[in-house]
């Protein structure tokens, strides 16, 4: 295995424990995964409904391994230079303008043309070396020392050219700038890339990445999510409240209530000092689950028998 | 031994549907090699991380994991247990059948049903009617000769005890041949099923709509929905495209006012594609209605590339079915339609009038009109000039009939006098045909 700067992925459990460490709830399958992706060198596509967690589990990573998390956020027409690096057009002119004098003094003992043509030459690449150039996600994670979490954000909302562009990034670690040369990531970074399954992925990057699916949380683990992130909550509610969510995601509604919601939710019902699940409380805080009209005109018949189960479960 | 059991496993994975390319073969032995066959939950985590890649695939390894898992000896423990029977299997090659009949060793059977197993080619099994065959091949690796030959000197013995020997070898035969069998069956459904249900979706594809079973339906759906990806996978690429070579120049000036006006960035002029929009009209009277129910199947599971169907049924008179068919059951909706609409005799002259009359405004530039019927129009007036008319409003028109081509112009068919006005006119037999007909009218939107 190459050397890098990530020595706390030593084992699966301690993955686990780390996230666990940094307030992100794993589960066997993506501590698994995480393990994979660091050992092969792979970056790891997730793929599952939106807020299960998908960019969390990036940014949780960042915290637990202390390294810079460079997001990429993907969408239509995506190019190169928002995503790998571009030059400093401005800087360079400005420069230009601000060197003429020196330039000229620099030219003076240039008698002839060629002779002035061969000076300029060989102060050209002055203009195209790094300072001049305007590092993107993708090339700063390349460039970090200590290693980095590189989160590739709704890749499927991204062109399919552009995937073909991440897949140099994704296989070797490295870019290439025409005037410089190739970067190659000293540690390679922890790539994560993320997608809501708006349009299918090429086979071509799905065969250069590990794949995990992550579904909604089971009624426990997502017990656990929600104490992790709001302590104060009472076992009893908190039982309560995550059953009462769990039914919900079973019924025929447009958008199914997210983990995120099932934490706002509970801190809604925090405030409003609840301790039990009762239905007047769930009506008047149902907006907070769902977010279109329709889906809660759909579910108001099912709140009684969905709150009065989730009451009596204890 | 342990690269055969993940390569083993491979194969079983692909002849389910599951794409696994060598790459990925390379990085799962890596990954195995990494994390190690002890962990069984451990193992599948792992293979199903790096093998399956989307949630069926996902679906199809966990299956079969536990199919090839649940009889496969875990290669690490394998050594002590050869080393058990190695003192019978030196003499009379690997797992004699008389011996471990004596025995009675649940392991070491196991163990040369395995061995048998992989001698007669067991990984190559296909259909379930090949079951008995490879319990044959098997038994014969596993020694049945020496067996029998065993049993008919028992027999030949005439004593009691001969007699009540031959009787015990009987039995066991009997019980080897059925776990041999059973091994061969599980065989097949790990690596058999799926490239069966592989070859019979070959077969469904080229086989006459009209031929078709009705306990094929079933099949006949999950086929419509992967030509369906198919096409849906070929024709969503973004709807812009870039025109290199034209320069849009207010864009590049308005992008490098701050440089002075100096055109660092270049932006070139781009041209839209328009969005397809299909307005089908089928004939749903006797004849035609079959092929029309697999043509409507395939066009509403193209919703994710043409946002735009509109369809319209008739036989006597025209009427719109969108809505009854953008329901889950799509089965008893084309039933609905068949029933309430496909009943009276068909006359195109006057479904074209309801056409103009009612639904006009569905037909516009963009608009690929495709009538599916067999233009028997039972003497009636064609009402050319209206269709002549609807030509001239849409994109392209493509008419598909189920009849041959020489059948066109015989008795009442009127589609030699349709046909001038048609972009395309074709005989649709098999879903194939189908498919390749949509692809086309798709790809006129690029």
């Amino acid at each position: 295995m190459t050397k890098t700067g990530y020595e706390p992925l030593t084992s699966i459990d301690a993955i686990t424990a780390g996230l666990a460490s940094v307030g992100y709830i794993s589960t066997r399958e993506i501590s698994t995964a995480i393990y994979l992706a660091h050992n092969l060198r792979k970056p790891i596509l997730i793929e599952g409904p939106a807020g299960v967690g998908k960019t969390d589990l990036a940014a949780s990573m960042a915290r637990y391994l202390d390294v810079s998390l460079n997001r990429l956020q993907c969408y239509e027409g995506l190019d190169e230079g928002k995503a790998l690096y571009e030059w400093k057009y401005g800087k360079q002119l400005l420069y230009t303008q601000l060197l003429k004098e020196k330039l000229g003094e620099v030219m003076d003992g240039a008698g002839t043309l060629n002779a002035a043509f061969d000076k300029l030459t060989s102060f050209e690449d002055l203009f195209y070396s790094e300072t001049f150039l305007e590092p993107r996600p993708l090339l700063t994670a390349m460039k970090q020392d200590k290693g980095s979490v590189l989160l590739i954000d709704e890749i499927d909302k991204s062109d399919e050219e552009f995937e073909a562009y991440l897949l140099e990034v994704l296989s070797d670690y490295q870019v290439t700038v025409p005037e410089i040369g190739t970067i190659r990531a000293q540690v390679p970074p922890l790539v994560i890339l993320t997608s809501n399954n708006i349009r299918e992925l090429g086979d071509a990057l799905k065969r250069r990445c590990l794949h995990l699916h992550i579904d909604f949380p089971e009624a426990e683990r997502e017990q656990a999510i929600v104490r992790a992130r709001v302590p104060d909550v009472s076992d009893a509610l908190l039982k309560q409240l995550v059953d009462f969510v769990q039914g919900l995601r079973d019924l025929d509604i447009r958008k199914r209530p997210s983990i995120s919601e099932t934490v706002d939710w509970a801190r809604t019902l925090l405030l409003m000092h609840a301790t039990e699940l009762d239905e007047e409380m769930v009506r008047s805080t149902l907006n907070v689950l769902l977010k279109h009209e329709s889906d809660i005109q759909a579910v108001d018949k099912d709140v009684r028998t969905l709150a009065r189960a989730a009451a009596s479960a204890n | 031994m342990a690269e055969q059991v993940l390569t083993d496993f491979i194969r079983a994975l692909r002849s389910a549907d599951v794409r696994v390319s060598t790459g990925e073969a390379i990085d799962a032995a890596e990954a195995v090699k990494l994390i190690g066959y002890a962990d069984r939950q451990r193992l599948s985590d792992t293979l199903r991380c790096v093998l399956a890649k989307s949630p069926a695939e996902k679906l199809a390894h966990d299956r079969l994991f536990d199919l090839y898992f649940s009889r496969q000896p875990v290669p690490q423990s394998e050594p002590p247990a050869q080393e058990d029977s190695s003192e019978s299997s030196e003499s009379e090659g690997p797992g004699d059948l008389l011996d471990l009949l004596e025995t009675g060793d649940e392991t070491a059977i196991a163990m040369a049903m395995e061995r048998a197993g992989q001698e007669a080619g067991l990984q190559d099994i296909r259909f379930s009617t090949q079951v008995s065959y490879f319990a044959q091949q098997m038994m014969k690796s596993l020694g049945i000769e020496r067996l029998e030959g065993e049993m008919m000197k028992a027999f030949r013995e005439r004593t009691e005890d001969g007699q009540a020997y031959a009787e015990e070898l009987i039995d066991g035969r009997k019980q080897m041949f059925s776990r041999a069998r059973e091994h061969a069956k599980q065989a097949f459904e790990t690596y058999g099923a799926g490239a069966t249900l592989a070859f019979r979706e070959d077969v469904l594809a080229e086989t006459a709509l009209t031929a078709l079973d009705v306990r094929d339906l079933g099949r006949m759906q999950v086929l419509v929905q992967k030509i369906a990806k198919r096409l849906a996978v070929k024709h969503s690429r973004r709807r812009r495209k870039k025109n290199r070579g034209q320069l849009d120049v207010r864009k590049t000036l308005r992008a490098n006012a701050g440089f002075d006006g100096v055109p660092f960035d270049l932006a070139w002029k781009q041209t839209k594609r328009d969005k397809a929009k299909i307005v089908a009209v089928c004939d749903v009277s006797g004849s035609v209605a079959r092929v029309v129910r697999f043509f409507l199947m395939l066009l509403y599971s193209l919703n994710e590339v043409v946002p735009d169907i509109e369809s319209f049924a008739f036989s006597g008179r025209l009427e719109d079915v969108g809505d009854t068919l953008e329901t889950d059951d799509f089965a008893a909706a084309m039933d609905k339609i068949v029933n309430s609409i496909g009943m009276s005799s068909t006359d195109y002259g006057q479904s074209l009038s309801d056409l103009k009359m009612n639904h006009w405004n569905a037909l516009d530039r963009r608009t690929t009109l495709i009538i599916l019927g067999d233009g028997r129009s039972n003497y009636g007036d064609p009402r050319l000039d209206l269709f002549r008319e609807a030509a001239g409003r849409v994109k392209r028109v493509i008419w598909l009939t189920p009849e041959g081509e020489s059948l066109w112009g015989s008795g009442d068919s009127e589609l030699p006098r349709y046909r001038p006005h048609c972009h395309t006119m074709k005989q649709v037999t098999t879903i194939k045909d189908l498919e390749r007909i949509l692809d086309e009218a798709l790809s006129r939107y690029s």
